[in-house]
């Protein structure tokens, strides 16, 4: 098993947003966690990959056989973990080059691989580039700076291609594209899909999950998965509405007073 | 003959100093190198030291540096050593003309003290062109560096010897940059007083990189003086790098005078130095005349750092941007306070400035503060100043990535900083200065040369 979380509490700021979570993800799974907005959907990838901001308050997290809550976030992403920001930071200054080129290598680093040669990395880029169709010249320009909603989507996209993960997770990485962007995007992250990696894909809307077919689809509502399913209850959802589940939960919770 | 200054930290001290070595101190200047130097010491005895808390070095108060005991030599001493032993400045690919003062004389290294080219440009001893070249030389020196209220310029035009001469005649360029280098090596203690002048004539340019090195472990103190007159259309173009240890005191005087649509860049770039008082006075005296000023320090332990300008928009149409960055490490303090004067007649000015700092610990201080004297109704005139932290949105998405927390503190603040080297012309120098700027944020940076002295603690 490649993650295992364990009735997990995370609260903001004295706030309990998830409140017992459980969830297991397998090697060569696609795992969708779909919501309404404020569920707690970010606040997941945000605990997974450790930002501080959010205090885990209760449970435990194990990845690979290793707590995961141990780790900085730096070692998180050494392990394999990566998250795919659904707001990428845009840092002036800081060539794509010369992030990604640091990136890569502290990852090869941690493994005990040599750096690689200013050529070969290039030649890197250059073919992962082409996963996501990336175009224009990354080498003049500044992480994320001045790129449009579809470019940021897509840099992150390419990103993963070259970190390689064994857990992606990507946190509403269909927000605010076209259609043509979000098939791109989607295109690349099929092309990623393989039996010794996962991804956990976060979204609001079915949309995406008609080009990156789920394996298991949970909904997550109030900081609880509250239904799990495989892809067919991505359609239902659609077909429903978040109203639907809503409905349900009221009725069961009237039931059980 | 050795002096050295005792007990008292008082101006009187100085005059009387001054009065007592003037013979060598002078020795063969002519008349009116005599006549300035006793209008600067009159100046210096009636003003004094500015006192402390005095508005314009309320931070940095300078009396008691020069009241330390430092030695003083008003003749050129010989040093036994081989300076390309010592030092050599290792910029690759970047063709300059080295010029070479040592302890505030110029260090010939066999060289002649002036070159004079065919086209009519003359660079070298400022001290043999006072002599060679009197009339021309009078007719700049000590006109634009004002000595009224201006006690330092005062102190250094009384005191200074030597220093480099650039003369470049219109309608001429400077092929090669002029790269001076400062050194500062001695057996004792020692407080030096140089002077450059830079004379760029109508519709020439010349590039000009200043190096401020110590290549030995003592206390330094110096007080430097540099005039720069831009003539009708000319373009300069002046970097000064800082890399001084931490037991020296540096005050910089630049004086920049402009007429009809000069154009000058000022950068400084402080990398080392253990307290540094840079003032940067830009005259805009013609229509139409454009200036760039821009400042970079990265200073940790005690350091300290004040960066002084003002920049007078005298003429209408003239632009002024200044860009001043800092990034304070440990109990350093900086100071940055830039004034926009802008004179009646100066109708449709622009005059932008900017100041941003990151403080990286709690107890590393920044004092900002913009000053803006409008007497003109049709202007543009911004000013902003920042003191902040690292982003952490951007610190945690590099360490997202797998990039140390170290590392990802490097990278933003070589991007901040790379605002102000990106704007560097040259690029075999932009190069060499990002890679010494990355080394010192590194905390690896000894010495910006393959000088073999270890200056830093």
């Amino acid at each position: 098993m490649l993650l295992k979380i364990r009735d997990l509490r995370v609260s903001v700021e004295d706030k309990e947003i998830l409140k017992g979570i459980d969830l297991e993800v397998n090697p060569g799974e696609v795992h969708a966690i779909m919501g309404p907005n404020g569920s707690g959907k970010s606040t997941l990838a945000s605990a997974l990959v450790g930002k501080d901001y959010f205090q885990i308050t209760h449970g435990k997290i194990d990845y690979e056989g290793k707590n995961l809550m141990e780790l900085s976030p730096e070692d998180r992403a050494r392990e394999g973990i990566f998250l795919g920001f659904q707001y990428p930071v845009e840092i002036p200054g800081v060539s794509m080059v010369n992030f990604l080129r640091t990136a890569v290598n502290e990852l090869r680093k941690y493994r005990g691989e040599e750096p690689l040669a200013a050529g070969d990395f290039l030649k890197l880029m250059r073919e992962k580039k082409q996963i996501v169709e990336i175009d224009s010249d990354l080498t003049s320009r500044s992480v994320n700076e001045g790129f449009s909603g579809g470019e940021k989507k897509k840099n992150e996209i390419f990103q993963m291609a070259l970190l390689n993960p064994k857990l992606a997770i990507l946190d509403e990485t269909d927000s605010g594209l076209d259609i043509d962007a979000l098939r791109i995007v989607a295109n690349g992250v099929n092309k990623l899909r393989r039996p010794d990696n996962a991804i956990i894909v976060i979204t609001h809307y079915q949309r995406l999950l008609e080009y990156i077919i789920p394996d298991f689809v949970h909904i997550l509502y109030k900081g609880r998965i509250v239904k799990s399913g495989d892809k067919n209850l991505a359609v239902e959802l659609e077909k429903h509405g978040y109203d639907w589940i809503k409905q349900e939960l009221d009725v069961e919770a009237k039931l059980s007073e | 003959m050795k002096e050295s200054v005792k007990e008292l930290n008082t101006a009187e001290k100085y005059v009387e100093f001054f009065r007592k070595n003037q013979p060598v101190i002078s020795e063969g200047d002519p008349a009116y190198l005599l006549q300035l130097r006793e209008k600067a010491i009159g100046l210096f005895e009636a003003e004094g030291f500015p006192p402390k808390k005095q508005e314009n070095y309320r931070y940095t108060h300078l009396e008691p540096w020069f009241g330390k005991e430092f030695a003083r030599y008003f003749r050129e001493r010989k040093i036994a050593f081989d300076i390309d032993d010592l030092f050599s400045c290792d910029i690759p690919s970047l063709e300059t003309r080295i010029l070479m003062i040592l302890n505030g004389f110029f260090y010939s290294n066999g060289q002649k003290g002036l070159t004079e080219l065919d086209n009519g440009i003359i660079y070298g001893s400022l001290r043999e062109a006072t002599r060679r070249y009197p009339e021309l030389v009078g007719q700049y020196l000590g006109k634009n560096a004002e000595m009224e209220h201006e006690p330092f310029v005062a102190l250094n035009t009384a005191f200074a010897q030597d220093g480099i001469f650039l003369f470049v005649p219109g309608n001429q360029h400077l092929e090669h940059p002029i790269q001076i280098i400062h050194l500062l090596l001695s057996d004792t203690d020692q407080m030096v007083q140089h002077r450059n002048l830079f004379i760029a004539g109508k519709n020439s340019r010349a590039d000009i990189i200043i190096c401020d090195h110590t290549l030995s472990p003592h206390m330094f103190l110096t007080n430097s003086v540099t005039e720069i007159y831009a003539e009708e259309n000319a373009d300069v173009d002046i970097i000064r790098l800082q890399n001084e240890h931490n037991s020296s005191f540096q005050v910089t005087n630049t004086w920049i005078n402009q007429e009809r649509n000069a154009r000058s860049r000022h950068s400084t770039i402080t990398l080392h130095g253990g307290m540094v008082r840079n003032n940067l006075h830009v005259k805009l005296q013609g229509e139409g005349a454009h200036t760039e000023a821009l400042g970079l320090f990265l200073i940790d332990k005690k350091q300290h750092v004040d960066n002084f300008t003002v920049i007078e928009h005298r003429q209408p149409h003239c632009t002024s941007h200044q860009q001043f960055k800092g990034v304070l490490d440990d109990d350093a303090t900086g100071v940055f306070n830039g004034k926009i004067q802008v004179f009646q007649d100066a109708q449709k000015t622009e005059a932008y400035q900017s100041n941003n700092n990151i403080l990286l610990t709690d107890t590393a201080r920044m004092h900002t503060k913009p000053q803006l004297v409008i007497h003109a109704d049709d202007v543009k005139c911004s000013h902003g100043a920042t003191v902040g932290q690292l982003d952490e949105e951007a610190l945690f998405y590099l360490r997202s990535r797998g990039i140390s927390v170290e590392e990802s503190r490097l990278l933003l603040m070589y991007a901040f900083a790379n605002d102000v080297i990106s704007r560097i012309k040259e690029p075999a120098l932009k190069n060499r200065i990002s890679h010494l700027v990355e080394k010192r944020l590194r905390g690896e940076l000894s010495r910006c040369n393959c000088c073999r002295m270890q200056c830093q603690d």
